[in-house]
């Protein structure tokens, strides 16, 4: 069969897209959370718990928007759960992170089981939710070669997440609130000295931060066409977007950027033997290549990625100096 | 009062958390359960037969767990209970299970001892890496019947394995899928496999279905993507999508557990051959027919044969040897009910194809191939050739004219692509 080169290319950027955006979500959120001087270990769990809760209510209300709704609603009240424990009750982070890993994928498989033994909403009968799904071609950039259909023809949730990442980076950079979220996570006893209201700003922004991650669950839901089986849709991305925080340097844009390098290795696995075809002379290696490897590469850059950050000095990081550290006003 | 509220949250959490695990605490209940009831039908049957129907029970080892909706343990736990319901033994009181055991020698050794101290009669242990301990525990309890799915280990009396003819199911929703390739004009087929060679599992069952469509559309290539898994749902959509955006095919089959690659097919507009369970809700506009298993055929037998055999040494011979290997003439594997996206001879051919391997005179790996002619009145008429096997590479397999390919090979050893399978 005679290859359509450019074709093959131009799916695999497209694939790099939709299967690595839940990434995207993930990671924004969690340097929401982590800029207000909280670690969260919880991102798969959130997004479980969005996932499961965005795609059942979404289906029956027939509405992508009330989806996106009640996913970030999801998961800002495990965000709520988060800093109850930690902020007010100040336990122990990693260990609360942990937990809520454990209660949502719980969550997740309790009330989609649930569901499922009553009636599984399959995600082809809600009109509404399969359009508002489908892609939507950017005028004029979508007709670009080689990067129209792989950049720029996506469904809105990938729109979404480029925007939610921009904003957030303005936001942080540029807003008064944004600066006094970075005093709280670098120095929380000066923020409240002056008189910067710590455990609000706290709260408000794991909430949001966890909310965004749970309309990244929710798009995998989504891009799974909501069939409901024995794993879960979220299939580990919540750790990797953890990992892709540091990668990003704490920088929203930068972690589309960080995105797209996961979503590169991660997608090679799927599009690695097409390439191969594709370009024998250049790329034929990539077909010999054990498929072990490729599921271990995401993880192995994972671990390449924690290395090289750690080695780069402390100069110029977006590590929040206070990051992981319980904030408690009469210990200051 | 703010340990109080510390104090409420963290029963909330640890009380969500039960709620969740219910899955694997259920089952020790349900056995301290049918413990004591069992102890109450000791002591009123005592003195009487020991084999008799009321006092039998049935183990049975999972991998996953037993309150699954879909997929592998779901299909064996179904099984189970759909024999023991046509034998007339109480799925509640008859039947103990141990879930959720991983392939792990330790853990499978302590779910047996479990399962024989409840007095299971006969224990089912369904995944493959359970082989090694099942065949030490057979030694060890003489008196007790232990049957293991997939594996290739057992002994002349209490241990034997049990297997199915899943190529010949694939072979029949080839010819679907062939038919349909021919329909739309269209010669590129998509395979998504858990593995490729290094499983004889999943090379017998891509070669034949490879040789199904082949028999209808001998220009087809089916291009097989593997997982490198037998569970990747991510992967099994985004691997069928790669096979129709690049490899343009026009139907996707699949050896693995979810329904993914069959949606991907629905919304992309191509069709699809599911498998393991009739997938026809999943992907209503784009499956075909999907090669399925019948467990339960398989359970009836041997549970009826446990019943009656009168000893747990005498179980092999009564089940006529100590590896069962049914088929399509069992029923013990099939095609679900085409559907209306099929081409409309497909169900003339597959009866056809039926009836001769019903004969014995014909099975898919051999040197036969089969070519098919309907008549107007849709009477099919099966027209054998002579004509070798042969792997992708152009190795002769089977000669011309030559016998079927033995059991052992495709069950163990099978590790060629035949003619026509191009790896994508």
């Amino acid at each position: 069969m005679e290859m359509d080169k450019l074709g093959v290319v131009t799916t695999f950027v497209h694939n790099i897209v939709v299967y690595n955006i839940p990434l995207l979500y993930g990671t924004v959120g969690e340097i929401m959370v982590e800029k207000s001087g909280s670690l969260n270990l919880g991102v798969e769990g959130i997004m479980a718990v969005g996932a499961i809760f965005g795609y059942i209510v979404g289906c029956y209300a027939n509405s992508l928007a009330v989806g996106i709704l009640v996913a970030f609603l999801a998961g800002a009240l495990c965000g709520l759960l988060f800093a109850a424990l930690t902020v007010s009750l100040q336990a122990n982070q990693n260990i609360t992170g942990l937990t809520l890993t454990t209660f949502g994928l719980g969550v997740y498989f309790f009330v989609g089981n649930g569901v499922k033994a009553i009636s599984w909403p399959a995600m082809n009968d809600y009109a509404n939710i399969k359009n508002g799904f489908a892609d939507i071609p950017i005028p004029g950039l979508s007709q670009l070669p080689l990067v129209g259909r792989g950049l720029f023809t996506h469904n809105l949730l990938v729109y979404l997440a480029v925007v939610i990442a921009v904003v957030m980076w303005w936001y942080l950079r540029h807003t008064r609130t944004g600066l006094r979220l970075r005093a709280v996570g670098e120095n929380p006893g000066a923020a409240d000295s002056v008189g910067i209201n710590i455990k609000r700003y706290k709260y408000a922004h794991i909430c949001l931060g966890c909310g965004i991650m749970g309309i990244g669950g929710y798009y995998m839901g989504l891009n799974m066409s909501g069939s409901f089986s024995s794993s879960c849709w979220i299939n580990g991305y919540g750790w990797i977007a953890v990992a892709l925080v540091i990668f990003a340097n704490w920088n929203p844009v930068l972690a589309i950027l960080g995105t797209f390098v996961f979503g590169f290795f991660n997608t090679l696995r799927v599009s690695g033997s097409s390439l191969a075809a594709a370009f024998p002379d250049v790329l034929g290696w990539l077909a010999k290549v054990p498929s072990q490897l490729y599921q271990a590469l995401p993880f192995i850059i994972t671990a390449v990625v924690l290395v090289a950050t750690s080695i780069r000095k402390r100069e110029g990081s977006g590590l929040p100096a206070s990051l992981g550290l319980n904030y408690f006003r009469e210990e200051r | 009062m703010k340990k109080i509220f510390a104090l409420i949250l963290a029963m909330s959490m640890v009380l969500s958390l039960a709620a969740c695990g219910g899955s694997g605490s259920s089952s020790e209940s349900q056995s301290q359960a049918t413990e004591s009831q069992a102890e109450s039908a000791a002591e009123s049957t005592e003195g009487g037969e020991s084999t008799a129907a009321s006092d039998f029970k049935v183990g049975a080892i999972y991998i996953n767990s037993k309150n699954d909706t879909a997929g592998y343990t779901f299909a064996h736990h179904n099984g189970i209970t759909k024999a023991m319901e046509e034998l007339g033994l109480d799925v509640n009181t008859q039947l103990v299970i141990q879930d959720e055991v991983l392939e792990d020698y330790d853990q499978v050794s302590t779910a047996v001892d479990t399962l024989v101290s409840e007095g299971c009669n006969i224990i089912f242990g369904i995944s493959f890496g359970y082989m090694d301990a099942l065949a030490d525990k057979a030694e060890e309890y003489p008196d007790v019947i232990f049957s293991h799915a997939t594996g290739y280990k057992s002994n002349e009396t209490n241990f034997n394995n049990y297997f199915g003819r899943i190529y010949q199911a694939r072979y029949l929703a080839g010819i679907a899928a062939g038919l349909k390739s021919l329909e739309l004009g269209n010669n590129n087929i998509g395979y998504v496999s858990a593995y490729g060679t290094q499983y004889a599992e999943t090379c017998s069952g891509i070669n034949g279905f490879t040789l199904g469509v082949q028999s209808v559309n001998p220009d087809a290539t089916v291009y097989v993507k593997e997982l490198g898994n037998w569970a990747d749902e991510v992967n099994e959509s985004a691997f069928a999508k790669e096979l129709i955006d690049t490899y343009n095919c026009c139907v996707i089959a699949q050896h693995c557990d979810s329904a993914q690659p069959q949606i991907a097919a629905a919304d992309a507009g191509v069709f699809g051959c599911g498998y393991n369970s009739d997938m026809t809700a999943d992907a209503p506009s784009a499956h075909l027919t999907a090669p399925i298993w019948n467990w339960n055929v398989y359970y009836h037998a041997a549970i009826e044969a446990a019943m009656t055999c009168g000893g747990a040494e005498n179980f092999v011979t009564a089940m006529g040897g100590p590896a069962y290997y049914g088929g399509l003439n069992e029923g013990f594997v099939d095609v679900s009910p085409l559907t209306e996206n099929c081409d409309p001879n497909t169900q003339a051919i597959i009866d056809a194809v039926k009836a001769l391997i019903a004969s014995g005179e014909w099975d898919v790996f051999s040197g036969t191939k089969l070519t098919y002619t309907v008549a107007e009145d849709g009477t099919v008429t099966v027209n054998k050739t002579a004509g070798a096997l042969m792997t992708n590479d152009g190795t002769e397999i089977v000669a011309a004219d030559g016998p079927s390919v033995e059991d052992g090979v495709i069950t163990g050893t099978m590790n060629y692509f035949v003619e026509g399978v191009k790896e994508a």
